[in-house]
């Protein structure tokens, strides 16, 4: 009893002061809940669609609505090494790890990032590509240059024009899946924002996952190596022959 | 045309790999080296991660010295006793190599290694060919006759217990330097993703005085078994051989040394070994630049482990 009063305290006291009223909720649809790589795989593209439900005791938004979409690919150890000069020549020598870095990191939103939240709430939010990464302890040279890397390959991607609103209430984005996008679970979040604070959020997942041909090769090579291996020697070996049998001479 | 490489998990230009085994395949055809000392920095270049060429590459090597090998075998210029023996070394060899390969990618230097490396053997390997090449083509130019081998004393080093004869390459010598030296190049082929051919040729020639006649054909031999262990060892402990790309990669080389061949045999013997050495020092002068000029970006990512 004294804790569901407790629970209600405490989200009464983070609601928004004028939101007595009910608040937005946010409806969201994936074009596609999986993405396949098969042999000719170069990079995808979903789209998502969001409506934003309000009704008669909605509260009434002073300013419009701002949409950021922030998708995180699947975590995993990321390394940042810095060259330093040692002797002649350049070495790798100080280094910085991230456990949790997302592979891929895209964040789209409907206009600028400082247009929709001061930089004190987008930190809060976790709005744009420094503050998604989340919290860290590595020098800030190490975590500019991994955003700096993985923009560069394409990884991690900062949009603030790709989300439009069809109708007043109606939004869509397109989601890209690079092509060196790791295979695992996407997962997407949703942030309705108006003046500069969020008003709800919303949470859904897609999945990147071999098919197929691909998938039997990259499955073999790691449940039997010593086959797999084996087998990749043979057909090199085979070839070889082949060759000689073909453009013999002599 | 674009395919997926479903262990690199990258997709690239079929027609970009081909075209590169075929070049890389001219050079070694003509040449009678494996190419991979070429092939793997290319490979890298075009954005294969470094660990994947390397371990592809072998199979690459395995395939071209396959046709190379049978070609000599044919015309019996292939030494299998002496092949065997320095095919132990260079499985023993290629398994520390394959090893250290695994260690200096985890502590994160496995770049810098592989491109010290490289400078190293291609500078000073190619700096020999090149001053012998030069002095032979001096030489012919003088009216001299080339200078022979002379049979003189043997190296101290064939004396060492353990002494073997080797009918067809006219030789008895001991096992352990011929072991040592297979250790070696087995090690540094299973590192840089070589076959090291361009290594065991000129050490059987002017260390052990073998025949040149039988030499490329029995360093074939060893290079071929070489690099089927090499192949299997990468993908048992790194998982890092790509199929797709190795076969595009042996299509495009099979082709590539056919006509490599037949150019080669248009072209004298000192001009051939000082192009050769042109070649050999041009790619080593690439990876040198590489470290010892400042770089334009000093931060680089590093293995990425993904929890799917």
């Amino acid at each position: 009893m004294r804790r569901a009063l407790r629970i209600a305290l405490v989200a009464t006291a983070l609601l928004p002061p004028a939101a007595a009223a009910r608040a937005e909720t946010l409806i969201l649809s994936l074009s596609s809940r999986r993405v396949q790589i098969t042999q000719s795989y170069t990079g995808a593209e979903l789209v998502i669609f969001g409506a934003i439900e309000r009704d008669a005791r909605s509260v009434a938004r002073p300013g419009p609505f701002d949409i950021v979409v922030t998708v995180k690919g699947p975590r995993g150890q990321t390394v940042v090494r810095e060259k330093t000069r040692f002797g002649p020549i350049w070495v790798n020598l100080e280094q910085r790890k991230f456990p949790l870095a997302p592979s891929t990191l895209s964040v789209l939103s409907s206009r600028d990032l400082v247009d929709i939240a001061p930089p004190e709430m987008q930190k809060r939010y976790g709005l744009g590509l420094a503050n998604a990464l989340g919290a860290d302890n590595a020098e800030p040279r190490f975590r500019e240059a991994l955003i700096r890397l993985k923009r560069e390959q394409g990884l991690y991607v900062e949009n603030p024009r790709d989300v439009t609103f069809i109708s007043g209430d109606i939004f869509r984005a397109p989601v890209p899946v690079a092509d060196t996008a790791p295979v695992g679970t996407y997962e997407v979040t949703v942030s309705l924002m108006s003046g500069g604070l969020e008003l709800t959020r919303e949470k859904t997942s897609f999945e990147v996952s071999k098919a197929g041909f691909e998938q039997t090769l990259s499955t073999a090579a790691r449940q039997h190596p010593w086959l797999y291996g084996s087998i990749t020697a043979a057909i090199a070996l085979a070839f070889g022959w082949l060759a000689s049998v073909i453009f013999r001479r002599d | 045309m674009q395919i997926y490489l479903p262990i690199a998990e990258l997709p690239v230009s079929v027609f970009l790999i081909l075209g590169l085994g075929a070049a890389v395949g001219f050079i070694s055809g003509m040449f009678g080296v494996g190419g991979g000392f070429l092939m793997t920095p290319l490979l890298i270049f075009v954005g294969i991660p470094p660990a994947v060429a390397v371990a592809t590459e072998s199979a690459q090597i395995a395939a071209s010295s396959m046709t190379g090998a049978l070609a000599y075998w044919r015309r019996r210029a292939l030494d299998f006793k002496l092949g065997s023996v320095l095919l132990v070394g260079g499985i023993v060899g290629t398994f520390l190599g394959v090893a250290f390969f695994n260690a200096m990618r985890r502590v994160g230097q496995l770049d810098l290694v592989i491109v010290l490396s490289y400078v190293t053997l291609l500078g000073s390997v190619g700096g020999m060919m090149l001053f012998e090449s030069v002095r032979a083509i001096l030489q012919v130019r003088r009216g001299a006759p080339p200078r022979l081998n002379q049979p003189g004393h043997h190296p101290w080093y064939f004396g060492l217990p353990l002494r073997m004869r080797f009918h067809r390459s006219k030789l008895y010598a001991s096992v352990i330097p011929l072991m040592v030296l297979s250790i070696i190049i087995g090690f540094i082929g299973a590192v840089l993703g070589i076959g090291g051919g361009f290594l065991m040729v000129p050490a059987l020639i002017y260390l052990f005085r073998v025949p040149t006649a039988v030499v490329v054909g029995t360093s074939l031999f060893q290079i071929l078994f070489t690099m089927v262990a090499a192949t299997i060892l990468h993908a048992v402990t790194n998982q890092s051989v790509d199929i797709i790309l190795a076969i595009l990669l042996v299509v495009g080389g099979v082709f590539g040394a056919q006509f490599g061949a037949r150019a080669g045999q248009n072209i004298r013997g000192e001009h051939f070994r000082l192009l050769l050495a042109l070649i050999v020092l041009a790619v080593g002068v690439r990876f040198a630049t590489e470290i010892a000029v400042k770089p334009d970006e000093v931060f680089s990512l590093g293995q990425v482990e993904v929890r799917g």
